[in-house]
């Protein structure tokens, strides 16, 4: 016979953004607890609405599994004494196991007989351990906790009922003061206070109270009604997975209707009429089957289908005053002319120790202009680069951007084009944001991408320079994702640029300007790291093995589609036999060289002709090596580095590296050194574990 | 139901629930929260339920009474409860009832918000409550004030009237809400919204509030030294409302603001505690009265 387990604590309103991670918790706790209990289970469940978290365990048995166990005690010649009778040892032995010694028998172990006791723990009855659960429901983790009332708790909400069944039976527990029993609650309004008879019926009891506690089974209610209403309209509804995820945890039982709001209102960006549905209000916008946006919006209401009607009439009430401050707002901001809006720029603080917004858009008007300097960029494209530079923040200051930050750039963007701005201008002002995520879309223009690397270097190089690193879940200033942006930008492009370029470029200038309180050096030690690590992620993320990634990474990033090459071409020939050769002559001469600081060669030191082979070669492949380096041809570098293997190979066979007279040594040191230099400059190839032996 | 409907039965309700019926608190104050009745009562051991009316001023919302939504000043109807009940939800939704409001009829939702006051050192949390996608009340547990742990806590629950009113009476300008039948709001705070507009934006002698500022602080720091709290308290208030005029007005720059308030906030925090200490010395004398009364 087996026997439902039921847990349900019934909370104040849990905040919706916690209910997932609670739910995977609460599951993987509840399964380490039975584990530690040693108690089987079918099936675990987890349920969840704004004010219950709720586990049901099916098919445990009635009790724990018994132990059997034999124990092993002192030897039989002490377990007696002179007499024949059990000695003090054996007869302790046998109590401590919980038995007498008339449960003692002998068994011989590598020829000596020890006393042992076969032991039998009888498993527990399942329903006396089942309030240990107390302990799993406080070990709930939630990113935020609270004190309510006079308890000393710190929990997600106040708890204000517990359920704890066996079956039908209560198990008896208390937390801060709340007394574990039958009763739950319905819906807020709906329903009622009502007692669970048995745990099998706790969702059958609930969804007679208007509460669905299934999440799942809420989010299909939901997503299917939203179908109906889609087809019966002949509407596309915008069901945003996050939303329909958020709206399924803020109802316990779910009625989905939509509303009107005034098509005049359609003069407002849409970005601006769907954000505020979404994050204000919840609501999904409408689309036609066409793409156009329609002025209607889907929502969740949690109750029933009563009065339906009174409730989106108070919806689109709310609606309608959210519209009319959008619509507001984009005719003000459209009033405000973008230098009136810069002038602002110089109040509003970026960051305490490194100025205004202001200040950090002169900074990155710097940079950018660096950085079309270097590229020997036209004079149209330059111009280009410098205007989205000067403007691409002026947007913060519009009343738009104050109500919706996250439509910054998007209304830059579009107000520069009111404005007259040139359209590459205003399309490089949003594209300065990107990547906005993860993985997300890169900027396509060139002033796009340039203000793009320049305002998130700047954040960067300016962060590190007073000491904002990020640390563990610390990056207040997603720098972490801007130097991935940084180097994914780098990479799309291929520019003749390199990142140590742009760092040192940035680092100097916050130099001059007195913007750091640490010195140069350990600031550039500590964005040399930081983007190391980032760019080792990238390569990875791409496939790249770790040795290779360190293998040319191992003098910076430098170029970073060259970089790649590299990465690329070495993971091919660390299996090509052919390349062993190579591999393993330029490696012994990079192992050599890390004797010598010398670079210099003194031809008239040279005993043999492999050391004049190999100069010369040397001195003939040299420029080609560094051409094809130029153009950022890995094949080419590496074919004409290989082309060293053999006059190297020749010179060990013949020369004596660590010859006794000094001058000998450190001039063939200094030889072999020059080469490393080279080699270095492509990779660290000792760096790469070669696998051509396998 | 009328905005004077509202206040009578709003504190009907919550005196019903043993709440002490208070007045607006005379210094201006850009929140019910900033009350003494508030910000200091929540603090320490003993007991505290109260209700009140607060008008609250907020400098920069004005909009010379063109705007249908925003107010230089609106009415809270704030309520404070220590410790907060087992049962505060359900007591604040029987009070939407009595104003009129059936759940039944419409949607009803605790939404998470999580409030702090970095000038005040406070912080609760809690959440908004919708009323069909509307928010018509701030809900809040406070954890802290006055950067001191609230042991107990309270739960503040502040109702914005005329939010609400526009939703009772379904009007869409708050200057055509009812204060009383035949007498609208903007009968009442047209011109004084009007004028505050004006006098913040345009006509205000910010040389003079900056001079006032520095007064009121120190003054605040005078009397707090004598550990006269609630002197030092007022004064606070007349340095957060002066604070507000002038950056409003736009004279704070920005490396000025944060010093300004930094300034505010250490003064609040050492009220805070002396408030405490000054409760502590004289016995805590509300928490021997409920005592008492229990033991009776």
């Amino acid at each position: 016979m087996s026997n439902t387990v039921l847990f349900e604590v019934g909370l104040e309103e849990l905040p919706a953004r916690f209910i997932d991670d609670a739910l995977i918790q609460l599951e993987e706790k509840t399964k380490e607890w039975l584990d530690d209990l040693r108690l089987p289970y079918e099936t675990i469940a987890t349920m969840s609405t704004p004010r219950r978290l709720t586990v049901k365990i099916e098919g445990l048995p009635e009790k724990q599994p018994d132990i059997e166990e034999v124990a092993k005690g002192p030897a039989k010649k002490i377990a007696f004494d002179e007499q024949g009778k059990w000695t003090k040892a054996a007869i302790g032995f046998a109590k401590g196991q919980g038995k007498s010694v008339e449960d003692i028998y002998f068994k011989e172990l590598k020829g000596t007989e020890y006393v042992h006791i076969n032991k039998f723990i009888e498993g527990e009855a399942t329903k006396n351990l089942l309030d240990q659960f107390k302990d799993v429901i406080l070990s709930l983790n939630f990113p935020k906790n609270m004190r309510w009332g006079d308890k000393q708790l710190r929990y997600v909400r106040p708890i204000r009922w517990l359920i704890a069944l066996y079956g039908d039976e209560v198990i008896p527990f208390s937390i801060s003061g709340v007394q574990t029993g039958k009763t739950t609650f319905g819906h807020r309004f709906l329903g009622k206070q009502v007692a669970v008879d048995h745990a099998d019926n706790y969702e059958k009891i609930l969804k007679e109270q208007f509460v669905i506690a299934d999440v799942m089974l809420r989010k299909e209610m939901i997503a299917a009604q939203i179908e109906k209403l889609a087809q019966d309209k002949g509407w596309e509804v915008l069901v945003d997975e996050d939303l329909l995820n958020e709206v399924t945890h803020l109802v316990e039982y779910p009625t989905v209707f939509y509303g009107a709001y005034s098509a005049d209102f359609l003069v407002v960006p849409e970005e601006a009429l769907i954000t505020s549905m979404k994050e204000h209000q919840r609501y999904f916008p409408v689309r036609s089957r066409e793409g156009e946006l329609l002025p209607y919006f889907v929502a969740v209401r949690n109750g029933d289908e009563k009065h339906l009607d009174n409730v989106a009439r108070g919806n689109e009430k709310v609606l309608k005053a959210r519209l009319a401050d959008a619509r507001f707002f984009y005719e003000e901001d459209q009033k405000a002319p973008i230098e009136q809006s810069l002038e602002k720029l110089s109040r509003m603080v970026f960051q305490e120790d490194l100025g205004t917004i202001a200040d950090k858009v002169q900074r990155t008007v710097k940079l950018a202009d660096a950085v079309s300097e270097h590229l020997q960029l036209d004079k149209t494209t330059k111009k280009h680069v410098t205007r989205t530079a000067e403007i691409c923040k002026f947007d913060l200051v519009t009343h738009m951007v104050d109500e919706f930050p996250e439509l910054q750039g998007i209304m830059g963007e579009k107000y520069a084009r009111i404005f007259g701005e040139d359209d590459v201008v205003a399309t490089a002002i949003n594209e300065h944001y990107m990547p906005r995520q993860a993985n997300g879309m890169l900027p396509e223009t060139v002033a796009g991408t340039i203000v793009s690397i320049a305002d998130k270097l700047d954040t960067i190089v300016g962060c590190f320079s007073i000491g904002i690193i990020p640390s563990g879940s610390q990056d207040p200033y997603g720098l972490r994702r801007s130097a991935i942006g940084i180097l994914q930008m780098l990479d799309k492009q291929a520019w003749d640029i390199r990142l140590e370029t742009l760092v040192s470029t940035a680092l100097s200038m916050n130099v001059k300007l007195g913007l750091t309180n640490r010195t140069e050096k350990e600031i550039a030690e500590d964005l040399k790291e930081f983007f190391h690590i980032r760019a080792s992620y990238l390569l990875r993320e791409e496939g790249v093995a770790s040795d290779i990634v360190e293998a040319v990474l191992a003098e910076g990033i430098q170029h970073v589609p060259f970089t790649k090459e590299k990465a690329k071409l070495l993971a091919a020939k660390r299996n090509d036999e052919a390349f062993k050769s190579t591999h393993e002559a330029l490696g012994r001469v990079l192992n050599l060289a890390k004797k010598t600081n010398v670079e210099k060669v003194d031809k008239a030191l040279f005993e043999n002709e492999t050391e004049h082979d190999l100069f010369e070669k040397y001195q003939n492949i040299s420029p080609v090596y560094e051409d094809a380096l130029l153009k950022h041809d890995a094949v080419k570098a590496l074919e004409t580095l290989g082309t060293l293997a053999e006059p190297i190979h020749a010179f060990f066979d013949q020369t004596m590296v660590m010859a006794e007279d000094e001058q000998l040594r450190e001039n063939r040191l200094g030889l072999l050194n020059l080469i490393a230099k080279e080699v270095y400059a492509f990779a660290d190839l000792n760096a790469v574990q070669w696998k051509q032996q396998f | 139901m009328n905005i004077q409907n509202m206040i009578l039965t709003l504190q009907k309700h919550w005196s019903d629930q043993g709440c002490l019926l208070m007045q607006a608190y005379d210094v201006e104050k850009g929140a019910g929260t900033m009350s003494p009745m508030t910000l200091l009562r929540s603090l320490g051991p003993e007991p505290w339920n109260v209700a009140y009316v607060e008008p609250s001023r907020r400098p920069a919302d004005g909009r010379y009474g063109e705007n249908p939504n925003r107010l230089y000043q609106h009415h809270q109807f704030q309520v404070i409860m220590k410790p907060s009940p087992d049962n505060i939800q359900e007591l604040y939704l029987e009070s939407l009832k009595a104003l009129g409001i059936d759940p039944l009829k419409h949607d009803i939702r605790f939404v998470e918000d999580n409030w702090e006051n970095p000038t005040l050192g406070a912080a609760g949390l809690g959440w908004e409550v919708w009323l069909d996608g509307m928010e018509i009340t701030q809900f809040t547990y406070f954890q802290q004030i006055g950067g001191l742990e609230a042991k107990p806590v309270s739960a503040e629950i502040t109702y914005g009237l005329e939010r609400l009113a526009s939703y009772i009476q379904d009007k869409e300008n708050v200057f055509e809400l009812e204060w009383t039948d035949g007498v609208t709001v903007g009968d009442i705070f047209s011109q004084p919204e009007y004028e505050h507009s004006k006098y913040t934006f345009e006509s205000s002698d910010s040389d003079m509030l900056f001079d006032l500022f520095s007064i009121y602080e120190k003054e605040a720091g005078r009397a707090m030294e004598l550990g006269l709290v609630f002197p030092a308290y007022d004064y606070v208030l007349k340095c957060s409302h002066t604070f507000n005029l002038l950056d409003a007005k736009g004279v704070i720059s920005v490396t000025e603001r944060t010093g300004y308030i930094s300034r505010v906030r250490n003064l609040a925090r050492k009220i805070a505690k002396t408030y405490v200490e000054e409760r502590e010395r004289l016995g805590f004398p509300m928490l021997k009265e409920k005592e008492e009364a229990s033991n009776e």
